[in-house]
């Protein structure tokens, strides 16, 4: 019965969602049906859908597991935007800075040229330390001094976009290159798409090795917040921080400790922005994966299978976007922003939905 | 240096601080009634599309200028039935409609004017007023008179709201349930109320801000065009301890580091020659509120109930 709820109220949220986009369709004059079957059917064509859901899905994963560990100790990460960039950044600078250059990078010095097997690993773990670190900040100052994470992280998203726009336009960039991103990172460097191994899979679909460490995070997410101590403690003091103190539990350490975990879950959408896609540091490429991973969060009910499921959903939606740009006549991709908006708001407040459940007898009645 | 603090520099300070001021203002009536809003963002947005659309249609600013407000406030209604009626994680909820209107404004504008995420441009005479309109007769002190009359309404707002929040009824009350709900609750005020009115009023200021944007400072409403103001404005109303007066100077503060970085330029380099980078310029608003939370530079101390929904005891 817990586990059905679990799930009905994620469901009912997008089904709700989807009938107020629907009127917004329907308004301006094009066919809601006909919109929906664009945005999710295309989806599933193989290769082409599911290859570029599964790649649009991999920072969401991140992004949407980063939040909910956040949320399970009780915090609101909404800084994982900044993290993320400051993770792809990192990673691009270790991957020039310590590989053979690319072709076209005759601008960086090198400081060593790693072999991959060496070069790959630094290059993931660069981007989980740079997000911890940029992740852990708000969490130290909200232990040390009290100051609400919320407000932190959205300064430090600012802040990382600044610092990371100064780095790569004053730095790292190739000079003459007309688009704001470093140069490349070396050939070393960079991950392998899935295509290689997959036959019938083209290796022109982007999707990567980060997809497989994304399934993989999830696994070590789930062991570490049901199966260990560890993840005991940080769940006890999400749940209730006054009596896991008494118990015996630092609120302090947990706070600093799950935010910076947050923060490198949020960072290894770098790996897959840079390691696996566009193999150097792009200024701006997050499609919102910070916000939208909010949104993953909450509609997986912060647990990662939750957290997979929603985010292939909005990776659905992501490439549906394209063709509803290109074969209807009034509606944009951007219903897709408005869709994951709506449903944000709509699975926040779902209490709206128990009163008309209980009157259908879908929920017991709460006993008062 | 001289090439860089000159009038036009504060000038620009005013013009850029404008709908910072108001929907910092807009904030602070719903955060003193403990609801966080951090959907200032998303309701910018709202009424500067809708500004810019209605006065396209109607060719009247006052007019669009209107229903920018009715706009603000009818989302913000929104943002207070789910965060005071279902009890929706505020944030979150915000946090939606942030998002929402990144994409609504954009299907929008697609939908009635076939471009993805701007407006037609609205002929000058159809834009808010400066000044000078109504003061034609001083062209040499132009400088002056080119000051939007809506940055003269934020500045009348800023001691209305002092006025309002300090020496009214009202004001006590919108103070009193963000701070003990449940004093205010025995003292006989109707909690969930008063959080209403503070969140819609924070809609329709804000709604005000986002029509000088489109239909003030501009001329169409492009996607996107609040570009983080809202979060400025946060910002301004933490550094300003959710006080009227020092949350409008917070604004200005603000503003001067925004009309700095385009002062600066290619005017202004450093002794070794180089540009100054306007980004650490741009960061100074985020860096100085990170401070001032911290508890570095005086306390800064929320409403005690901020982000608590009010379940009545029954």
């Amino acid at each position: 019965m817990k586990l059905l709820r679990e799930i009905l109220f994620p469901l009912i949220a997008v089904f709700a969602a989807f009938v107020v986009g629907g009127i917004v369709v329907w308004i301006i004059g094009d066919s809601p049906f006909q919109t929906y079957k664009l945005l999710i059917g295309s989806a599933f064509s193989w290769p082409d859908g599911i290859g570029y859901t599964l790649f649009n899905a991999t920072p969401l994963i991140f992004t949407g597991l980063a939040v909910a560990v956040a949320f399970r100790c009780g915090l609101l990460n909404i800084g994982a935007e900044g993290q993320l960039y400051v993770a792809a950044f990192a990673a691009a600078w270790v991957g020039f800075k310590f590989g053979a250059p690319a072709p076209d990078n005759t601008v960086i010095s090198q400081i060593a040229h790693l072999p991959a097997i060496l070069l790959v690993p630094m290059c993931c773990l660069a981007a989980i330390v740079a997000g911890a670190i940029w992740g852990g900040i708000p969490g130290i100052l909200k232990a040390k001094f009290g100051s609400h994470e919320v407000i932190n992280t959205i300064m430090l998203n600012f802040i990382a976009v600044a610092l990371l726009s100064y780095f790569t336009q004053y730095h790292y960039k190739i000079p003459g290159d007309a688009i704001m991103q470093t140069a490349p990172i070396s050939p070393n460097a960079s991950l392998p798409t899935l295509g290689r191994f997959i036959p019938g899979l083209p290796a022109r679909i982007p999707l990567n090795f980060a997809f497989i460490l994304a399934v993989i995070a999830c696994i070590l997410v789930y062991v570490f917040l049901w199966k260990t101590k560890w993840g005991y403690e940080m769940r006890a003091t999400g749940a209730n921080p006054s009596a896991a103190e008494y118990g015996g539990i630092s609120i302090r350490k947990q706070i600093i400790l799950a935010m910076a975990i947050s923060g490198g879950l949020a960072g290894m959408v770098g790996i897959n922005e840079v390691l696996g896609y566009r193999h150097r540091y792009y200024d701006g490429f997050s499609a919102n994966y910070g916000f939208v991973g909010i949104a993953v969060a909450l509609l997986g009910r912060n647990h990662p299978v939750g957290v997979f499921l929603a985010a292939i959903l909005f990776a659905i939606l992501l490439r549906g976007g394209i063709f509803v740009d290109a074969y209807t006549i009034h509606v944009s991709k951007d219903i897709v922003d408005m869709l994951q908006g709506i449903v944000i708001i709509f699975v926040a407040a779902e209490a709206m939905f128990r009163g008309p459940l209980k009157k259908f007898g879908l929920m017991k009645k709460a006993k008062v | 240096m001289r090439q860089i603090f000159t009038l036009s520099l504060l000038f620009s300070t005013i013009r850029l601080a404008t709908p910072l001021v108001l929907a910092a203002l807009g904030g602070l009536y719903s955060e003193r009634s403990g609801v966080i809003n951090i959907a200032l963002e998303g309701l910018l947005l709202a009424g500067a599309f809708t500004a810019a659309s209605v006065t396209y249609y109607a060719h009247s600013p006052w007019v669009g200028l209107g229903a920018a407000i009715v706009a603000g406030a009818s989302v913000a209604y929104i943002l207070a039935l789910a965060c005071i009626r279902f009890k929706a994680d505020q944030v979150v909820t915000g946090t939606g409609i942030n998002i929402l209107f990144i994409g609504l404004p954009a299907v929008l504008s697609g939908a009635l004017f076939l471009s993805s995420g701007s407006t037609p441009q609205i002929p000058k005479e159809n834009l808010l007023p400066v000044l000078a309109r109504f003061v034609p007769f001083m062209p040499a002190w132009r400088i002056f008179t080119d000051v939007s009359i809506i940055s003269l309404l934020a500045v009348v707002v800023v001691f209305v709201t002092r006025y309002v929040l300090y020496r009214t009824p009202f004001g006590l009350r919108l103070r009193a349930v963000g701070e003990n709900p449940e004093a205010a609750d025995a003292a006989g005020v109707a909690v969930n109320r008063m959080r209403y009115v503070g969140v819609i009023m924070s809609g329709a200021l804000a709604g005000i801000g986002g029509a000088y944007l489109s239909i003030g400072q501009s001329s169409l409403f492009t996607r996107n065009m609040a570009a983080g103001r809202g979060f400025i404005a946060l910002a301004a109303l933490i550094f300003g301890k959710w006080r009227p007066v020092q949350t409008m100077l917070a604004c200005l503060l603000f503003g001067f580091a925004d009309a700095m970085t385009i002062q600066m330029q290619g005017v202004a380099k450093l002794p070794s020659g180089e540009d100054i980078p306007v980004q650490f310029i741009q960061m100074i608003p985020y860096v100085l509120t990170i401070i001032v939370l911290a508890g570095f530079i005086g306390q800064s101390r929320a409403p005690k109930a901020l982000g608590t929904a009010y379940q009545k005891e029954r």
